[in-house]
This record gives C-alpha cells, structure tokens and sequence, in this order.
C-alpha cells in the first residue's frame, strides 16, 4: 500500500532541541533510539520509512536496524492512523467482564468498521490490544494519551461524543 | 483497597496508605509524610549497611521471581572499577496485575525514594527507571514528582531517569528490558552473564520492581525487624503485599495484605466474594503466568511465596484473577495463550511455534473442529514449552494450559463431543 506522506524533517529546532536533552540521560547514541521515536511519532504522527531514515542518521544507525526496532514495538505506528487512537484490552481479565461487547461497541458508533481500520472520515482508528495493565478497572481503554477506565458497553456513546 | 480508595480493616496497610490522597504525590506534601527521611538517613550509611537492613528484612522481589532483594543488591561487585547501573522494572504487563501503576499514580515520591536508596546500596550513579508505553499518566505523574525532587536536590550524587516502553509484554524480563533501553529489540538475553556481571551497557546492574522498591524506605526507617514481623506465619516471606484483585469480584482493586494472608478472605470478605447469584470456579493468584486453582484450592490457599506453591501455584506479581462460573475456561485459556503467542519475542522455536500452535488448537477446540488428541497434543506441546527456552515466557503460556487441561478437562472435552455450542473465535 502506498501512503501519501507529507515529508518536513522532524529533528530541527525545537525537537532537535529535546533530542539533545535526551541524548545526555545515556551513555551512547543508540540508547536514544525509543525516546527518538516518541518524538518523531508525536510531530510526524507515524513512524514511516523516511522519519526511520532519518532517525538513523541523527542516531548514526542504520535505516534497517532502526525499522527492525521499530517492527518489535506494538506503539510505533507504521501507517498513518486517525485523529483517535483508541486502544481496547481483550486479554482474559477484561474479556470476562464483557470486553468484545465494549470493543464492538466503540467500532459500530464510531463508524472505525473493523478493528485496525480507520474510518472514512480519518477520525478513529480502533484496535484491540493485549493486557494495558489496568485489570481491576475492566475495560481500560487508551484514547490518544488519555487512559479511560471502566467503560462498559452503555458509556460508549459518551466517549464517542467526547473525542469526535 | 477498592474503589473510592478506602482500606478494609483487615488490610495491613504500609505501602497503600497514601493511595488515593493527592496531596501526597507531591514533594511537600511527601515530606511533610515523611518522606525522603529514610533516604537522607541511607545516604549517610555504608552501602553494605544499607543492604544488610534489606537483607535481614527478607524483603522479596515482588515483580514475580520473589529473589531476596538484600542478597541481590549484595550481588554487585565489593570493589568498584567499572559504573554500576540500577534499573527499575515497571513494565508491569503481566496480565491481572496492576499494582505498580496504582504506586506510581499515587505514591511516586515513594518509588523515587527507593529507587535512590537502592542505588546508593548497590553503588550506582544512575537508574532509569522502565515504564511502560501504555502508562501515561503514572509517567506524567512521576515525571512530575522527579522535577521536583530534582529541584530539592534529595538524591545527592544519584541521577535517576525514565525510560519510556513502547508496547512489548516481554521488556519486563529483565535483560530485555535491558536490551530495550540500549534501543535494541526487546530480546532477552542467555544468561549467565547475570546483570551483576553484566547488565545495562554491560556493566554490573541490578534490577528491581516497583513494589519492592516502594518497600525500601520503610525497611530503612522502621527497621528490619518491624517489616519481619508482619508475616503472619512464616519467615521466609516477610512484609506485606499489594494483591491486585480482577475479574469476577465484586469490588476489585489492589489489596494490602501481610504474607500469609487467606485468599479467601481477600476474595470474599474485602473483594465481596462473587457477583450476585455466581459462584466461584476458577482463580489464578499470580498473574497470568501462574497454574490455575480450582475454588477447593482456592478456599485452602495462604497468601505467601511457599503457601501459594503448596496449593499448586505461584505467588508471582500477586495479580489475582477470578472466574465465576458464567466463565468459558477453554476460551479464556484460549485466549492467555494467545497474550503470550502476540508477546513471544520469537527468539526460540518452542516459544515462537508452541505459543502459536497451541493458540491455533484451542481456537479450532472452541470452533467445534477439535480433534480427539488435540487434548494430549496440548499437553505435548506444553512440555516442550517449558524450561527449553532463554526465557519463561513459554512456560508461563503453557503453565495455565496444563493446570486448565487437568482441571477444567471437562469444559474441553464438552467442545470436543459437540456437547458445547462452538464459540465463534474472532
């Protein structure tokens, strides 16, 4: 799949700035590789083979190596996704307390369709995801940054609204 | 304790105390609890000291392993040539655990605290401290509370940093989780070297949970002898636990326990015992890699690390998770199984393959396209899962497969004669 990507180089100015704050917590390079990506995919949006390239070359990596990190890593998009980045645990303590129903839920009124998808208007994208370590509040869902606890089937709506 | 944040009476509360008091999250408000007393007090005292205290506590890894903390940190090398690292495991990922973010959330000065008296002990300059991708607030928080205990300039010659996670169950092994702050994959690594050797940029590391460290300050200030005390029979586990209780319960949340504390108690008289007209049938006490209880084991079941193993499971991260009997075990075994086939680094082939194929099974069991030996072909598989790999992330998938086949063999073999509706697996 080809991706249109409007390309502007990330690390200058400011974000170059807080890369090299960064890069004094480690003792080399290669160490800010993670940290790197949070800021290219916050200012880029997703982690696409040009932000990988340049990420390499501010790192003094190779574009390879940073895409074999990037693939290990769950959090590091590889497409552009919508506005809403909703992530909704299924792992077995949420599941049994009625995660499908929430994650079905938030993909019919959200119009996202299927999990992963993002939906015709570009503003959600929903996927499922392994345990995010919130079982005692089921079902956690992770909006964007901001981390929603016990949405059940019937506060689906609500949360649409909000984030719309 | 539960939700609105309010503590049971049977509760040993030491580390929940200031659960759910926002004041205490910040530096004054912490130090006017007392904090960082018992890091100006370490600071002040040999590092062999400082591990001797923690040592005669018998204060336990509470990440899962339950290694004794005091022999780790003694682990390091006497003589210092080379710089030591410290570094903080909370990448709490393992399922029905959720423990360390409620710390984080509400007590950071407290991880902070530890963290720094842990490194004094262990003679580092620097800790990172790993959390999680997923855990954004708990980082806004610590974040916060490091600014600020930074600005206070309490760590004296310590620097501690955060190191954000992005998305990898198996960064909480440790020597991944060294790995994945070098910017490496998240692979674990073969060991020996053990960390104390070589660890972070190989240079001799220790590694702690959050929950341990979190323990520390209170060790140092109350003495060893108090945090012995608190076990309630047996001296090999000491202290108190936070238990994070999920699933079928009526009031989930993290629970403050002594060592030795019945689970039935904490299932029924502080989590309100199941919802209205179930019944137990099913509980795993420590985190999804743990074998499965049956209620008869449960009801029998002490809380500490020899008594959860007497009634033939593990302790690990105190993650608790309760089946009623509206529960489908084959498709929640099912769907453990297929946690650890999404998380398997893919390092090993028993780990790669077996985590996927016995995923696979399950869905086709489920299905009601089960072959009459796929029951001993899980179990096959199982044994080759376990103990063969670099790591234990294949044996904590086939730890609930086992103990689920041998004691819910009946809910499987139901699917498998047809005498159970196939369950459409998505």
């Amino acid at each position: 799949m080809t991706v249109q990507e409007d390309y502007q180089p990330v690390f200058t100015g400011r974000v170059l700035e807080e890369l090299q704050t960064v890069l004094q917590r480690y003792p080399n390079k290669q160490a800010a590789l993670l940290p790197a990506l949070w800021l290219a995919q916050r200012e880029h949006g997703w982690i696409s083979d040009r932000i990988m390239a340049e990420v390499a070359e501010v790192l003094g990596l190779t574009p390879a190596y940073v895409k074999g990190v990037v693939t290990f890593y769950t959090m590091y998009h590889q497409h552009p996704v919508g506005k809403n980045f909703v992530q909704v645990c299924t792992t077995s303590p949420c599941n049994i307390c009625g995660a499908e129903e929430v994650l079905k839920a938030l993909l019919a009124q959200s119009g996202a369709g299927d999990a992963g998808a993002t939906s015709p208007d570009g503003k959600w994208t929903i996927v499922e995801v392994e345990c995010l370590g919130a079982c005692g509040f089921a079902t956690p869902v992770l909006v964007n940054d901001d981390f929603v606890e016990n949405v059940t089937p019937d506060k689906v709506a609500d949360l649409v609204r909000k984030y719309r | 304790m539960g939700y609105p944040h309010k503590s049971h009476p049977k509760e040993t509360v030491v580390l929940s105390q200031y659960f759910g008091d926002a004041d205490a999250r910040t530096f004054k408000g912490w130090t006017k609890r007392g904090g960082y007393e018992a890091l100006a007090q370490s600071l002040k005292l040999d590092p062999v000291a400082v591990t001797d205290v923690v040592k005669e506590s018998g204060l336990r890894g509470r990440g899962g392993a339950g290694f004794p903390t005091g022999l780790k940190w003694s682990f390091m090398p006497k003589e210092k040539k080379r710089p030591h690292y410290l570094c903080v495991n909370a990448d709490e990922s393992e399922p029905g655990t959720f423990k360390d973010r409620e710390i984080m959330r509400w007590t950071p000065h407290a991880l902070l605290e530890g963290t720094a008296i842990a490194a004094h002990a262990i003679r580092a300059e620097v800790a990172y401290i790993y959390i999680r991708g997923e855990f954004t607030e708990p980082w806004t928080i610590m974040e916060r509370a490091l600014a600020e205990a930074n600005a206070a300039d309490v760590f004296g010659d310590i620097t501690i940093h955060l190191h954000r996670g992005a998305g990898a169950y198996i960064c909480g092994e440790e020597t991944a989780l060294m790995n994945s702050i070098e910017g490496k994959r998240g692979n674990p690594r073969i060991k020996p070297p053990f960390p104390a050797a070589a660890g972070l940029f190989g240079l001799p590391t220790t590694i702690n949970n959050v929950e341990t460290l979190a323990a520390v300050p209170h060790i140092i200030k109350r003495g060893a002898a108090w945090y012995k005390a608190l076990s309630l029979s047996n001296p090999k586990s000491t202290g108190t636990k936070l238990f994070s209780v999920c699933g079928h319960v009526q009031r989930p949340g993290n629970y403050e326990v002594t060592m030795g504390f019945p689970l039935k108690d904490l299932l029924y008289d502080m989590c309100g015992g199941p919802p209205p007209g179930r019944t137990f049938k099913a509980c795993i006490p420590g985190g999804s890699s743990v074998p499965i209880l049956t209620r008869e084991e449960t009801d029998a079941c002490l809380l500490d690390y020899e008594g959860v193993v007497a009634s033939g499971s593990m302790l690990g991260s105190g993650g608790v998770i309760v089946f009623d009997d509206s529960a489908d075990m084959v498709y929640q075994i099912m769907r453990l199984a297929r946690f650890y086939a999404h998380e398997s680094c893919a390092q090993c082939t028993q780990c790669r393959e077996g985590t996927a194929w016995t995923t696979k099974i399950m869905e086709r069991i489920l299905a009601g396209q089960g072959k009459p030996t796929d029951l001993d072909l899980l179990l096959d598989l199982s044994e080759n899962m376990t103990g063969k790999t670099i790591c234990v992330l294949s044996d904590s998938c086939a730890a609930p497969i086992v103990s689920g086949i041998k004691k819910f063999r009946g809910e499987f073999e139901a699917y498998l004669a047809g005498k159970r509706q196939p369950v459409m697996v998505g």
